[in-house]
């Protein structure tokens, strides 16, 4: 499918959430509201005409140093795939400075889980109902993001102690039954 | 009688004490990136670092006496690489392979540390990104004179307790 | 007489409170252990944190980020040309990979063409580098599992390959061959026929290390239906190359989105059956051979011509005008100091590395380094599932299958 027809048909089914499009080389992105992400890639995912059943990837982006930037500070890209019809999706999410929050997908892709750990720990972005929203590629005692434009790329934060993963641990094996 | 006859041999014991640890230095290939394989490339038969007697690569540290620093080390691995080095038992040495150990490499960023002897003292720096195998045997040849001769190069010592940061 | 014996008592007591079932019983016959990052099977800086019951992995939690260097961060410091040694030491078993991968991206948002014969020499190196990655899986792995000669017959293979890597760019591992618009140098003369020849060193070191595991069976028994992941559960976590055609997913971008003359290549798609680390393992000899057969069919088809675009905002002039005239001078000047300025814009690009899907999302601002560079590591994906793959299984399995999945840690962490 096109994706021209995937924003007209996404446009029909949440006229509300879906807030425009832009052409990226061939690839149309689909912008949509930061409370509308659930339930737009729930219906992305579980519609048979659409069928995207891989998370390629969500890039965070920080537009704060991008020339003539007037809009929100923080911008999200979901990337989609559907193996068996063969089409991609490119779904973009604005949020702001003050309240960058957007609802988890974890319970629809497994790598969910750890990509929207990634856009938090480099960005800051907050994923609202993530089961466990902590730092993966940065040690745990950093403080900051250091992607975002005004984290100066020499500023290095030493770690004293690794940390003991028993917090991750105790949840895991009650999950299993261990308790 | 001949002094092929005699049955006791003299020496110093320096001198023994040395060429033993020098043909049988055993590493703890403490890889982490690119150089790691180059490592790999070094035990394998092409380049065969059996020759010098350090094939026998022990990933214990409390069996090894050669830590071969191969990568970037980061902030989140520097507690680890501290362990490790204070888990090995002395006499021991510590080559740090490549750039990126020597002085952070072309990673002059938030998350790499800038060199490994900001954590452990270093014997040998070993340059190059990643530096060819005929290098890394380069390396073991100095650290051999080095332990040979321990009073013209003097070996270092691990005196400092907390590890020292200078940005 | 045995009968009316009561069976129970013959069994073995598991705990002091009898025969109740595994999951009753106290947490004190636990063991907790962390599997890395200082590990020899771990390929790298990986943790996984175990608690065990006996062998058997009870709950495992894993943790990244020991090799993060910041190449995302680096990227937007430097100048697109300046990218290209960041993105060699990402998936450095198969660097050129890498540079083809950021390269295709860029030159797809400066609308360049590429000529041909570079096109042509990309797809040979990059068949190459994703023969040496299979090599350095299957020889570590099996290394792992005991097996030690194998990693010696495929070190060696490597090494023949690594001479024409040498020739050809100037290093054995850390490449840098690309260049935005083409490549760095053309091959050497030598070049078609030696890579002939190394082609049937690879094709016999394959046999050699097939003929020494396949009927083995510590291998099958070590190998067979371990760690089993379903074809919903990888393709809900995103796995793309390889381990997602082990589970049976007939996948390979090459195939689907195809770029560079792939779909003229007469090349097959091993695909795997059951899910488990004897699939994983054995569809990288045949994605070998595969490679193999593409490489003798792009030689044959190689042509004439430039090897970098003649676009000159991206292209630098050749060194007889550099020195030659002013406007050589000029242009050289112009390119290495204010760089390539691609229009601002975004795109997401993507290419089939050794590991699965290889992206790169590209965001320009006019300028003269990238705004934002995000690459999309395949083995992120493979590693996130592995804490899940291990539990019940026993330990040795877990080294068995952490080898399968091809973890490079420099491409895991950026």
């Amino acid at each position: 499918m096109e994706s021209a027809i995937l924003f007209e048909k996404l446009k029909e089914k949440f006229p509300q959430a879906i807030k425009g499009s832009t052409d990226r080389f061939g690839q149309l992105e689909i912008q949509l509201e930061a409370k509308a992400v659930p339930n737009v890639i729930a219906f992305l995912r579980n519609d048979s005409e659409l069928g995207f059943n891989m998370l390629i990837d969500i890039v965070s982006i920080d537009y704060s140093a991008y020339p003539d930037w007037k809009e929100d500070r923080f911008g999200v890209v979901y990337l989609l795939k559907s193996l068996t019809l063969g089409h991609r999706a490119q779904l973009k999410v604005m949020v702001s400075e003050s309240n960058p929050e957007i609802p988890t997908i974890s319970h629809l892709y497994a790598n969910a889980n750890w990509l929207e750990r990634e856009a938090f720990d480099q960005i800051g972005i907050r994923f609202e109902g993530h089961p466990n929203l902590k730092r993966i590629l940065n040690h745990h005692e950093f403080v900051g993001h250091p992607l975002r434009k005004d984290y100066p790329i020499t500023r290095r934060q030493v770690l004293s102690a690794n940390e003991s993963l028993m917090d991750e641990m105790t949840v895991r094996l009650k999950e299993k039954g261990w308790e | 009688m001949g002094v092929e006859s005699l049955p006791i041999l003299t020496t110093r014991k320096d001198a023994v004490l040395a060429w033993g640890q020098k043909n049988s230095l055993w590493p703890m290939p403490f890889g982490t990136a690119c150089c790691a394989i180059e490592f790999m490339s070094v035990v394998s038969s092409v380049f065969d670092i059996a020759r010098f007697g350090a094939e026998l690569v022990r990933f214990s540290p409390r069996q090894a006496d050669l830590l071969l620093v191969a990568g970037t080390v980061t902030f989140k691995q520097g507690p680890i690489l501290k362990q490790i080095y204070e888990q090995m038992p002395d006499p021991k040495w510590v080559i740090s392979m490549g750039v990126c150990a020597s002085s952070g490499g072309f990673y002059n960023n938030y998350c790499t540390v800038q060199g490994i002897d900001q954590i452990i003292p270093v014997d040998v720096y070993i340059s190059g990104c990643p530096p060819r195998p005929e290098a890394i045997l380069e390396a073991i040849i100095k650290l051999q004179h080095k332990i040979e001769n321990p009073h013209t190069t003097p070996v270092a010592q691990y005196k400092a307790k907390e590890p020292h940061f200078d940005f | 007489m045995i009968d009316n014996f009561d069976t129970k008592t013959l069994l073995p007591v598991r705990s002091s409170q009898g025969l109740d079932s595994l999951k009753h019983q106290e947490k004190k016959d636990l063991v907790l252990v962390n599997l890395g990052p200082s590990h020899p099977a771990s390929h790298g800086t990986l943790r996984a944190f175990l608690a065990l019951d006996g062998e058997t992995i009870a709950a495992a939690v894993t943790e990244i980020g020991y090799l993060h260097r910041g190449f995302e961060k680096d990227c937007e410091a430097h100048t697109f040309q300046q990218c290209i040694p960041y993105t060699d030491r990402l998936n450095y078993v198969s660097a050129i990979m890498n540079n083809v991968g950021f390269c295709k991206a860029v030159e797809r948002m400066l609308r360049v063409e590429v000529p041909e014969r570079a096109i042509y020499i990309r797809v040979i190196t990059n068949e190459l580098n994703r023969i040496i990655d299979h090599l350095v899986c299957a020889g570590a792995n099996l290394v792992d599992i005991g097996a030690l000669t194998n990693f010696w017959y495929s070190f060696n293979v490597r090494e023949k390959v690594y001479n024409i890597l040498e020739k050809l760019c100037g290093a054995r591992l850390t490449s840098s061959y690309t260049r935005i618009g083409g490549l760095s140098r053309d091959v050497y003369p030598e070049f078609a026929a030696e890579v002939k020849a190394v082609l049937k060193e690879i094709q016999l070191g394959v046999n050699d290390v097939q003929k020494l595991v396949s009927n083995n069976r510590i291998f099958l028994d070590r190998t067979k239906d371990i760690c089993v992941i379903s074809k919903e559960r990888a393709i809900s976590y995103g796995w793309t190359g390889p381990t997602l055609r082990a589970c049976g997913v007939e996948y390979d971008l090459r195939k689907s989105d195809p770029y560079y003359h792939y779909e003229d290549f007469k090349f097959d798609i091993p695909v795997g059956s059951v899910g488990d680390t004897y699939d994983r393992i054995f569809i990288r000899f045949y994605e070998i051979e595969e490679s193999i057969h593409i490489i003798e069919q792009a030689l044959g088809k190689m042509p004439k011509g430039p090897i970098i675009t003649d676009d000159k905002r991206v292209a630098l002039p050749p060194k007889q005008q550099t020195y030659g005239n002013i406007e050589g001078l000029m242009n050289h000047f112009k390119i290495i100091m204010h760089g390539i300025c691609p229009e601002p814009g975004e795109i997401y690009d993507f290419t089939e590395a050794a590991n699965g899907e290889l992206g790169f999302y590209i965001v320009a601002d006019g300028g003269k380094n990238p705004y934002r560079v995000k690459c999309r590591p395949p083995c992120f994906m493979n590693f996130a599932a592995f804490g899940e793959m291990i539990e019940g299984t026993m330990v040795a399995d877990a080294v068995a299958t952490l080898g399968s999945i091809n973890i490079i840690a420099g491409e895991l962490d950026r």
